[in-house]
């Protein structure tokens, strides 16, 4: 059986139609799945996307040679037959569909199944082989439902609003920031969004995405002109000064599947931990996998070798591709300066038990 | 249970210390006198005795959840916490229940007189009847250790808030050996105490290390003595009682029982602040002798042969049951220095000895010299300083000898736990021995959390063997290793072990093939053995 599709040095290859899915160096040709950094990078010398993701890919990437596609239009690329199909990650993410031969094999890209309200959602293809992100794949992962999320946040909101407290969201810019804010209940105040998220959002609402009203932070504004205000922000800015202007008695928090954990919650620091991502979670990797009919999966970007492994152990033929996505990274966008217990930490703990249970 | 999992999510969900302590205040107003005992008891490490093994609750669990055993195993390291890997991974509960906490260590109680097919229904019927946080407290009471970011500091402080009882009082209620069975509410924290003040301690007065040798000037107005290696403690002699007490307001009294003696000699009311020390006749023993009896609650005879302990004293805190602690340091000195004198010389009581100096220079050689007399350094006292409570710049410094320092490269990782979890923090280095490397030791701090994520990828990507949550990584990563002391250890592989091992920085600069080889451990440890 030829491979439809192989893994190159520089990403994913179609030998058949000469195109990269995704790629991570400069290629001729490039079919890009979505707009974030680690699978639309710069340099490719044509791209290829589908409509709704082209006008974000423009705004991060400048001045690209980009060809745009509808979602499920199929097109000859030469010996490959090419379509684009909703991947529910973000708005305009796509999963890739390549037939060559008869044979179908389909890159997932980044994926979840849940419904987000924002980007079309998940549809499952039936192929050969499904090359799928893992990024949460673990049991561990368990993302909270749909109405328990939105009732969770805005309860949050809502207190914090009632003592006066501002309160700090630390979401990714280009799709998280834009789910949450649907989230929101717009009686309890108002939306304000730092400058990285309201870019995205003026891209999204110029190509007719419906987006709730918001309030772009701007330098010198009055601190006390929206009390009560949830202010979104990438996750990074919530432990840098630019969160010092909402006042000390701010109240923060960040929404990301890797919240499920308490132990990086707690690292992050944050008052609460929302657990949402926009990668799928571990049932929903097993019911989009088992959706496609598929009998070989290649796993890449997160836990490849554990998730290999129990697919291995459900029948399939699982391998790992090694790419250089990098998902939902964990640190995604976080400035550290603390740094861990200075050695003198380690002396008082290390004759002092009680020291360390803080 | 669903009272004290509000508490828990209440307490979880804030990062404000205020805010913690009033959750709790209001628990201990609110809930029921038996829960409350239960929460005391908990937050102050006394759990129920353990039911049954990790091993099998993580069968258990893996079993009720329908996932292969190695499945949990390797979502255990993600996660770093048993209880919570549980929790998260079982299906979502089919029933409901409303019980208290104290039902629930009950019921554990009952399991724990019937057989392995009872025990195992019951938690299993447990786990589906509770929603996710009172599952993982469940969980929590099965596999001890409930650390759930409540110190026992924090939660007095609650108690004292909501009981209007002064904080130091209730610190010494809740000391000793009662659990919730052996006692009430009333009895442990209403019914006063009239011996608690015969042991309050004072707070101790926390050095800042040196920054600047001019900080130490006019040298005429201030005192050197060495900074000794052992465990601060605080001796109370009052009304033919003695307490000894460490800096984390623990009462070490029954661990250091060759002190007792100095009750019979101290007249009473004598607080007296120093340094618990092994020692023989010959002087200070080595630190790792002293750590044979840190955590032991009773000591055997022979271990009190072995290392035995003096109290190398550096202040006098109380006299004649007057607090002192206003006079300057000189005066305080001289007081400590007359009572030192009076006793007889065999006591296990020394004063520790001031460290004369004339000039900054003579301080530094004097500090160099720390190592050798089996100190960390110097501490330095304004002549005229009060003793302050708390850890205060100005009037104390302490100036430790630099550490020793070895670059070495990493060759295992593996991941931390608590707020590491998911991070690989907890590593082991090797040094050169001709074309092999060779073990010596473990370090898992010093580095940044940017730090410590840049590594976490880099040993994603550059794992040669996975030995369960240990990653062989290919030897590349070099770091500068710095530690406090070195001793010879016929138990490692390298023949050495480090005191106090961390990462002083990551040598990006160096390669692998050029680091420290065992033959500059084994001169290290002949020069500070
Ligand atoms: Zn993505
Ligand atoms: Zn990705």
């Amino acid at each position: 059986m030829n491979a439809v599709l192989t893994l190159t040095d520089r990403g994913i290859y179609c030998p058949a139609g000469d195109f990269y899915i995704d790629p991570w160096r400069a290629v001729p040709r490039a079919l890009i799945t979505h707009g974030h950094a680690d699978h639309a990078r710069p340099g490719m010398g044509a791209y290829l996307c589908t409509t709704t993701a082209a006008p974000v890919m423009r705004h991060r990437l400048g001045d690209i040679t980009a060809d745009t596609i509808p979602y499920a239009e199929t097109r000859q690329i030469g010996g490959a037959l090419v379509s684009f199909h909703p991947a529910g990650h973000v708005p305009g993410s796509a999963q890739i569909r390549v037939e060559v031969g008869g044979e179908v094999w389909v890159v997932s890209g980044d994926y979840k199944v849940v419904d987000d309200g924002l980007s079309d959602p998940f549809e499952p293809v039936a192929c050969h082989a499904f090359i799928t992100e893992c990024t949460f794949g673990l049991p561990v992962f368990k993302w909270t439902a749909p109405d328990v999320l939105k009732a969770e946040i805005n309860s949050w909101w809502r207190a914090n609003a009632a003592a006066g407290r501002t309160s700090l969201l630390g979401a990714y810019s280009l799709g998280k920031a834009q789910r949450l804010m649907a989230l929101l209940d717009p009686a309890i105040g108002p939306i304000l969004t730092h400058g990285a998220i309201e870019n995205t959002n003026a891209v999204l609402r110029g190509q007719g995405i419906a987006l709730p009203d918001t309030i772009r932070v701007t330098p010198g504004r009055d601190r006390k002109a929206h009390p009560g205000a949830m202010v979104l922000a990438p996750p990074s800015a919530l432990s840098g000064t630019w969160a010092r202007q909402f006042g000390a008695d701010r109240s923060s928090a960040f929404a990301s599947g890797w919240m499920a954990l308490r132990g990086v919650r707690r690292r992050r620091g944050a008052d609460r931990g929302f657990i949402v991502s926009d990668h799928a979670d571990w049932d929903g990797l097993n019911t989009a996998i088992k959706a496609t009919g598929a009998e070989r999966i290649f796993v890449t970007h997160g836990y490849t070798s554990v998730f290999r492994r129990w697919l291995e152990d459900q029948g399939y033929d699982a391998r790992i591709v090694a790419t250089e996505y990098e998902g939902e990274y964990e640190g995604e966008g976080l400035d550290s300066t603390a740094s861990d217990p200075d050695p003198e930490a380690g002396t008082e703990a290390g004759t002092e038990p009680e020291a360390q249970d803080t | 249970m669903k009272r004290f999992a509000a508490l828990y999510a209440s307490v979880d969900q804030t990062t404000s210390t205020k805010a913690k302590v009033e959750a709790l205040a209001s628990y201990f107003r609110e809930a029921p006198e038996d829960d409350r005992l239960w929460t005391i008891a908990l937050f102050s490490g006394r759990r129920p005795r353990r039911l049954i093994t990790a091993s099998v609750l993580r069968e258990w669990a893996a079993e009720k959840a329908g996932l292969p055993l190695w499945l949990f195993e390797e979502c255990y390291p993600v996660v770093g916490d048993l209880a919570e890997t549980i929790a998260l991974i079982l299906p979502p509960a089919t029933t409901t229940s409303d019980h208290s906490l104290t039902h629930w260590i009950g019921h554990l109680k009952t399991l724990s007189t019937q057989d392995d097919a009872r025990r195992k229904a019951g938690i299993l019927a447990a786990w589906d009847g509770l929603p996710p946080t009172e599952r993982f407290l469940f969980t929590k009471l099965l596999t001890g250790g409930f650390r759930v970011g409540v110190s026992q500091k924090l939660m007095t402080r609650a108690l004292a808030l909501a009981t209007g009882i002064d904080e130091a009082e209730l610190t010494h209620r809740l000391m000793g050996n009662w659990t919730p069975e052996t006692t009430d509410w009333h009895r442990l924290i209403e019914v006063p105490d009239p011996t608690a003040a015969l042991s309050r301690p004072y707070p101790f007065y926390l050095a800042y290390g040196l920054e600047e040798t001019d900080q130490i000037t006019p040298v005429g107005a201030w005192s050197a003595e060495r900074k000794w290696d052992g465990i601060r403690g605080q001796l109370i002699c009052r009304a033919g009682t003695h307490h000894l007490w460490s800096r984390g307001e623990e009462v070490m009294t029954d661990r250091f029982p060759e002190l007792a003696v100095l009750k019979d000699f101290l007249p009473a009311g004598t607080v007296i602040d120093g340094e618990i020390l092994a020692h023989d006749t010959n002087g200070p023993l080595p630190f790792a002798t002293l750590q044979k009896r840190i955590g032991r609650k009773t000591v055997p005879k022979k271990l009190l042969v072995e290392a035995p302990v003096i109290l190398m004293a550096y202040d006098l805190l109380e006299a004649g049951g007057t607090d002192i602690r206003q006079q300057p340091f000189s005066a305080r000195r001289k007081q400590l220095e007359s009572l030192c004198a009076s006793l007889p010389p065999d006591l296990p009581l020394r004063l520790s000895p001031q460290v004369p100096f004339e000039d900054l220079e003579a301080l530094a050689r004097a500090r160099v010299e720390s190592r050798d007399l089996g100190a960390e350094g110097l501490m330095l006292k304004r002549l005229d300083s009060p003793y302050l409570a708390g850890r205060k710049k100005g009037d104390w410094w302490k100036w430790k000898v630099d550490p020793l320092t070895i670059d070495a490269v990493m060759i295992y990782a593996q991941a931390g736990s608590g707020r590491r979890a998911n991070l690989f923090t907890d590593f082991t280095f090797a040094v050169r021995d001709g074309d092999s490397l060779v073990p010596f030791t473990k370090a898992y701090s010093g580095l940044t959390d940017a730090e410590f994520r840049d590594i976490t990828a880099w040993v994603r990507k550059n794992t040669q063997q996975r030995f369960g949550p240990v990653r062989q990584v290919t030897p590349t990563l070099v770091f500068e290793i710095a530690f406090e002391g070195i001793q010879a250890s016929p138990r490692h592989k390298s023949g050495v072990a480090l005191r106090f091992p961390r990462m002083a920085r990551w040598r990006q600069d160096k390669p692998a093939g050029e680091v420290n080889t065992l033959e500059d451990l084994r001169q290290m440890l002949a020069q500070f053995g």
